[in-house]
């Protein structure tokens, strides 16, 4: 067998035209009254991917979850899993299972009879729920937990409950309804790395809700990033942050400087961008985007791409700036510092702190330069 | 100091309601079950013996060894006593069930209403606490009787042609004590199904539980505490009813609170219905322990 590492490493098929997506999302349009909650959406999930629908709340991705879970019709459009229409389809008939938010394990059960209980809608033999159930505590680590209530346990175990409790049925695909967003912290990152080996021992399709960019990007192969009930883009973590498509989803996505221009000069496979206020020029890579002269564009820039130095850079001319320090937020592993632009303009910029002391550090009101790379930020038209 | 008066008001506390027991419930217990054991006589009190602190302990001892437990004895050999106790809760029972079965959909509709209708729905529950229990009896007789509302409205809707004989039979009892101890069971069930999270029912949806069977498994089941204690508040008043059964019932209703109450006022015979009453309540303490001990696993399982 090949190693799950491998596995993954080679795993996209949304960039293979022939793969037939596992679930479709045609067109799918759900109203509240006048207000559509998912308006006009159209998505293709595929076979063992994990993904998530990242988005602040009230942007229809809960809706989505639900309606792929059968508990909301939608108002227009469809939505297929492996192929069949789920139109009509009630929830006890799909072959999808949810994890809720809330977890919603039954508090007159105890763990073993949460997990078994959708086993015992299907109808199995009494001996083989025992068997699955066993299976299953032992994949979530809860053996000796067996017998306990609900409010007997943890948060942790609780929602290792709630997940034992919906892989038990071996579903095509698993909804996860922001599945770690009561654990704290420490907990969280762990269980991050849990649930995404689970999801390659079991070779499920995932979909994740959450509102935790940190948490999709950890977890997901591919994110859609989602505002007012549409999808801004849907793209692997990396992409989503190193080539945003448009402004939302740059600055939805970590931190971000966001500079608005014209474009100056489209010229050797490079665009000029004038920042006015600031008289700055921009130049930059114009792989990623086209733009024509004079077309008004934005620019992005994460703060880690950016430098910060006492020293002028070799070209000041481009994509440098000087200014005061204004702000220093130490966290250890990295600095972040906010420039202060004469014209009044704050630029984030961080740097890894990669060694342990530094000669006379940059400190508050130092007058230092900005500058950065022309691959370091990305062009927006959109 | 501070301290001994601290532990000694928290005593205090803890004394009100078992001194409110012992004396409103304990003392009156104590002299009823007394007068069970005496003699009917044509005296003020109408029984023998009274007993009488100023006549020294002597005569009390002799009054003591005059109680006897004739009355219990005639309680069990005449069968208008057992039957009417039977049929009592027979009664009972069969009324509870239908006020569930009236209450149960009202409790959950309220619960699954939106929550800015709650309240108004609450109120609504309520509101016929504001009507004395005897008149709302009473206006039942006028909806009930041959010439009255109901029979009035289905003759003039031709679904019958001869009015309806309603009043005066066990079914106006039942109509009665469902009526009246409606809300009773619709708030405790009401309380155990609003805080019940309508999630857990999707999720038993979603892990291949049709509908009705979840309602069944999840809901249902989650509101047994509420079911039982509304069961037990309809229950245990319904089998000492004496207003309702006298009122509504005819004469073939037999009731044991309709007995107590012609031992008493029509035969004058304190000791009879005493016994009748001291009975009954040992009739009832089975069922509220056996409430009391539900209560107490659902506070449990909350926890």
């Amino acid at each position: 067998m090949k190693s799950l590492g491998s596995f993954r490493r080679t795993f996209a098929p949304w960039n293979d035209p022939a793969a037939k997506p596992f679930i479709a999302i045609e067109n799918v349009t759900k109203k509240f009254g006048d207000f559509a909650a998912v308006n006009d959406l159209s998505l293709n999930i595929y076979n063992r991917e994990f993904f998530a629908l990242l988005g602040a709340s009230g942007c229809g991705k809960s809706t989505l979850l639900r309606m792929l879970a059968g508990f909301e019709e939608p108002t227009a459009g469809r939505i297929l899993i492996d192929g069949q229409d789920m139109r009509g389809i009630p929830p006890y008939k799909r072959p999808v299972n949810m994890m809720f938010q809330s977890y919603a394990l039954f508090p007159h059960m105890t763990v073993e009879g949460n997990i078994a209980f959708g086993l015992k809608q299907e109808g199995m033999a009494k001996g083989d729920i025992e068997a699955r159930v066993a299976e299953m505590l032992k994949l979530v680590k809860l053996e000796q937990f067996a017998k306990r209530k609900p409010h007997q346990l943890s948060g942790g175990q609780r929602q290792r409950v709630a997940l034992a409790r919906c892989v038990a049925k071996r579903p095509k695909v698993l909804l996860l309804d922001e599945p770690l967003g009561a654990l704290d912290k420490k907990l969280r990152e762990e269980t991050q790395f849990e649930l995404m080996d689970l999801q390659m021992k079991l070779g499920l399709t995932f979909v994740v809700v959450t509102h935790d960019q940190e948490e999709a990007m950890t977890m997901a192969d591919r994110i859609a990033v989602m505002d007012k009930g549409k999808v801004m883009q849907v793209a692997t973590p990396a992409e989503v942050y190193e080539a945003p498509n448009s402004k939302f989803v740059a600055d939805f996505i970590g931190n971000v400087n966001m500079f608005e221009g014209t474009a100056a000069a489209v010229a050797n496979g490079k665009i000029d961008i004038a920042v006015a206020p600031e008289n700055l020029t921009i130049r930059t890579d114009a792989a990623s985007r086209s733009c024509t002269v004079g077309q008004p564009v934005g620019f992005a820039i994460r703060p880690e791409k950016i430098r910060v130095s006492r020293k002028q850079p070799a070209d000041p001319s481009i994509n440098s700036a000087h200014g005061e320090l204004y702000d220093i937020a130490y966290f250890g592993d990295m600095t972040v510092f906010h420039v202060k632009l004469e014209s009044g303009r704050i630029i984030k910029a961080a740097s890894l702190n990669a060694v342990r002391t530094v000669e006379d550090p940059l400190g508050y009101d130092d007058t230092v330069w900005v500058n950065f790379d022309t691959d370091a930020g990305i062009v927006l038209t959109a | 100091m501070q301290k001994l008066i601290s532990s000694v008001a928290g005593r205090l506390v803890i004394a009100v309601p078992y001194l409110w027991l012992l004396i409103f419930f304990l003392i009156p217990f104590v002299i009823v079950f007394k007068i069970s054991l005496s003699e009917v006589a044509m005296a003020i009190p109408p029984y023998t013996p009274a007993f009488n602190l100023s006549a020294g302990w002597q005569a009390f001892a002799d009054n003591f060894s005059q109680l006897s437990w004739d009355n219990y004895i005639w309680l069990l050999e005449d069968p208008l006593y057992y039957k009417a106790y039977i049929s009592s809760v027979i009664i009972a029972g069969v009324s509870t069930i239908l006020t569930l079965i009236v209450g149960y959909p009202i409790a959950y509709g309220m619960a699954r209403a939106p929550a800015t209708v709650r309240p108004t729905l609450l109120m609504l529950v309520i509101l016929p606490f504001w009507t004395s229990f005897l008149i709302r009896v009473y206006a039942w007789i006028g909806i009930l009787k041959p010439e009255g509302l109901l029979n009035q409205f289905l003759m003039w809707a031709h679904v019958i042609d001869t009015p309806l004989n309603i009043l005066n039979t066990n079914t106006a009892v039942f109509i009665g004590i469902v009526y009246s101890y409606l809300p009773f069971l619709v708030l405790p069930i009401y309380s155990a199904l609003e805080k019940m999270d309508y999630s857990l029912v999707e999720a038993a949806e979603d892990l291949g539980c049709p509908p009705i069977l979840a309602f069944w498994k999840i809901t249902f089941r989650l509101s047994m505490p509420g079911v039982i204690a509304g069961c037990f508040l309809v229950f245990i008043p319904a089998v000492g009813e004496f207003v309702i059964p006298d009122l509504l019932g005819g004469s073939q209703t037999l009731m044991i609170g309709k007995t107590l109450w012609n031992e008493f006022f029509s035969n004058r015979d304190w000791p009879v219905s005493s016994a009748v009453a001291v009975i009954l309540l040992l009739l009832l303490v089975v069922p509220i322990v056996l409430f009391q001990r539900a209560e107490a696993r659902a506070q449990e399982s909350e926890k």
